[in-house]
């Protein structure tokens, strides 16, 4: 017995050594999550990018991935261990990521690292984010043309940068439509709860709303507009699954091309750090099809989704802020700097903004 | 008018995962037993529940699987705290993280599809009755079967002699073997029960409240059970009222900032367990009060001498 037993593990170690040796000639790429694959939102999208890649690269890569690691003291330990597992090149995809990867990237200069949403970059440290908020202004003009009380919900998670630029984006949207138009916002203070989610889409559409968009990552608030019978939007993910009759149009990432370029460019030695901010036009901000809405509504949303595609920014001038000063004057530019650190509301938005 | 009875509804929905959930636990507690496993057991209930949901098509026999995953998965604690002895918080703290890793290995081929949802009971002609009718005649049975709960476990333990037994168990679980009781069982039958309560409640989250099913999607509602029965002073009716006052105070807030009253949401968001904190403190200011609620031998290990 005991003999039998060491024969299985010999031949178990053997197997395994074998695995290893093939796995050393193609290029392992590895992931860190900050949520778990299965929330059918933001760390969702970013393993459909993965996975992208694999099926993209075929047997050139290898992939791994760890999800669920929280920002802190942890995600050093995380990064480090697959430093040493032999990834080649690791995707951070969480802000909080920013400072740990800092610290494993200069511990291996010879691994690349990729860190999404951050501006911490060195030689072998990079950083790539969306531009979420060109498709928040398409969707702020669909919800003024689609809207019969000129009134819409906003349910949000936490008064950082990227959700006020997409609270402004949105309204800027529905204002070029109908300079009245009126937003709702609701604070949830999570990013996922779909329970609570689901709760502040009733309470918007009691007080009037007739479409609903959300910056927190399930399908709740949706479904309770497809129960209603009334309108919204995805986030994130397309979610037309989970409202067939409700969802208009939904922000969708889409990470995939940036990791084939990206994993392509390690594979052909021609990788090197990079601060991207990808947008409509690489097609790493998508628009799910437009859907529930007459032709001309149609029409509308593309047009101006093209002419995003084209260069033009939402946060062009004139724009006040919401105390009625300037912003941008005529023709002016938000630069992305300024973006990047979006902390005061546009004009016209009913809510007094979290400090 | 149209508004209120709205609120109302969301506020039945909201409260409802709560007090079954609480309930169930309550019991429990009355065993002298303390499950720190709710949220687990209810996770596992609502990836349950919507599992076979949407496999069969049929969200009823969702429910009755979410019932019975919350119940199988409360052996395991009953098993290993009650058979083998072992500490009730660790075991139980364990149990949650077991839940909800396990929940999303197994809810993996899950995420991303449309569930079911279980239809809203209408009772003919009664719900047409002006602000009653939608309230009292048109939910859904998981609120039915909540308030059923609340009746039937206060009568139970407060009206019956089992239940003087098992809260007997609660008080000295020594005295009540002495006497030839068998402890064990009875606190093997109150942990499913409550198991089967907390997988109730998952399976409202997933079929009722927000009909899909995500990793996490509890959201930590197993601990707002947990301290709405301490809330409670492990009495039946005051779950009741602890439950829709949370419920309450949480939907009013979205309203007032939907209307662009700014509150403190933050703030609100932890008002269940600061609550609990203050009626901890209350209670135990109070020697009589303590002694007649608390299960005095809540959370003790009994192992009956052979």
């Amino acid at each position: 017995m005991k003999k039998l037993l060491i024969a299985m593990m010999t031949t178990a170690a053997a197997l395994s050594m074998a695995v290893t040796a093939e796995a050393a000639d193609k290029l392992k790429a590895c992931w860190v999550y900050v949520g778990p694959i299965g929330d059918f939102g933001y760390s969702y999208q970013h393993d459909q990018g993965r996975l992208h890649a694999e099926k993209e690269l075929g047997d050139k890569i290898e992939t791994a991935y760890l999800e669920n690691v929280s920002e802190g003291p942890d995600a050093d330990r995380a990064f480090e261990r697959l430093a040493r597992e032999g990834c080649k090149i690791i995707f951070g995809t969480s802000f909080g990521f920013m400072d740990p990867m800092v610290k494993v990237a200069k511990k291996f200069p010879d691994i690349k690292f990729e860190h999404a949403t951050g501006y911490k970059t060195s030689e072998n440290l990079g950083v790539y984010n969306a531009r979420f908020y060109e498709g928040r202004y398409v969707m702020g003009q669909i919800a003024a043309k689609m809207s019969k009380t000129g009134v819409a919900g906003y349910i949000v998670s936490f008064p950082i940068p990227e959700v006020v630029m997409g609270i402004d984006a949105f309204m800027l949207g529905a204002q070029s439509v109908n300079p009245d138009f009126k937003l709702k916002i609701v604070w949830v203070n999570s990013w996922f709860d779909p329970g609570k989610e689901a709760d502040a889409a009733k309470a918007l559409f009691d007080q009037g709303a007739d479409i609903i968009t959300q910056h927190t990552d399930s399908t709740a608030a949706l479904q309770v507009a497809e129960e209603r019978g009334l309108k919204g939007f995805g986030q994130s993910s397309d979610m037309i699954k989970f409202a067939p009759n409700a969802q208009l149009t939904s922000n969708t990432d889409n990470w995939g091309p940036y990791y084939v370029e990206r994993l392509k460019a390690v594979l052909d030695g021609t990788w090197k750090t990079d601060n991207v901010w990808l947008g409509i036009k690489d097609g790493a901000v998508e628009l799910s099809p437009f859907t529930n809405m007459p032709d001309d509504v149609k029409a509308m949303a593309e047009a101006t989704k093209k002419k995003i595609a084209d260069g033009w920014n939402p946060f062009t001038g004139p724009v006040f802020k919401q105390d009625g000063s300037q912003w941008l004057k005529d023709g002016e530019v938000a630069d992305d700097g300024t973006l990047l650190g979006l902390n005061f509301y546009v004009k016209g938005v009913d809510d007094k903004l979290p400090q | 008018m149209e508004i209120t009875i709205n609120i109302l509804l969301t506020i039945a929905t909201a409260a409802t995962p709560l007090l079954v959930a609480a309930i169930g636990e309550l019991v429990v507690e009355r065993s002298g037993v303390l499950n720190l496993g709710v949220e687990g057991m209810m996770i596992m209930g609502a990836v349950g529940g919507f599992g076979v949901g949407y496999l069969t098509g049929s969200p009823w026999l969702g429910l009755v699987a979410a019932i019975v995953v919350g119940a199988v998965f409360s052996l395991l604690f009953a098993v290993m705290t009650l058979s083998l002895a072992t500490n009730q918080v660790a075991t139980g703290l364990s149990l949650t993280l077991l839940g909800l890793g396990l929940s999303g290995m197994i809810g993996t081929g899950f995420v991303g599809l449309p569930g079911v949802r279980l239809p809203d009971l209408h009772i003919p002609l009664l719900i047409d009755l002006p602000i009653v009718g939608k309230l009292v005649f048109g939910q859904d049975p998981v609120f039915y079967i909540s308030i059923l709960l609340i009746f039937a476990v206060a009568w139970f333990l407060f009206r019956t002699r089992t239940g003087l037994t098992l809260r007997s168990i609660g008080d000295s679980h020594t005295s009540a073997h002495a006497l030839g009781i068998q402890v064990i069982r009875y606190r093997y039958l109150a942990v499913i029960f409550g198991g089967a309560c907390a997988g109730l409640a998952g399976g409202q989250l997933s079929l009722v409240y927000t009909p899909q099913w995500v990793e996490n999607m509890s959201a930590g509602r197993g601990w707002i059970a947990l301290a709405l029965v301490v809330f409670a002073s492990w009495r039946p009716w005051r779950v009741l009222a602890g439950a829709y006052i949370f419920g309450a105070v949480w939907i009013g807030q979205l309203h007032a900032q939907a209307f662009g009253i700014p509150v403190p949401s933050q703030l609100l968001s932890s008002l269940p367990y600061l609550a609990t904190v203050v009626v901890l403190v209350l209670i135990s200011r109070n020697k009589r009060l303590t002694m007649m609620n608390t299960p005095a031998s809540l959370g003790q290990p009994f192992v009956p001498d052979r």
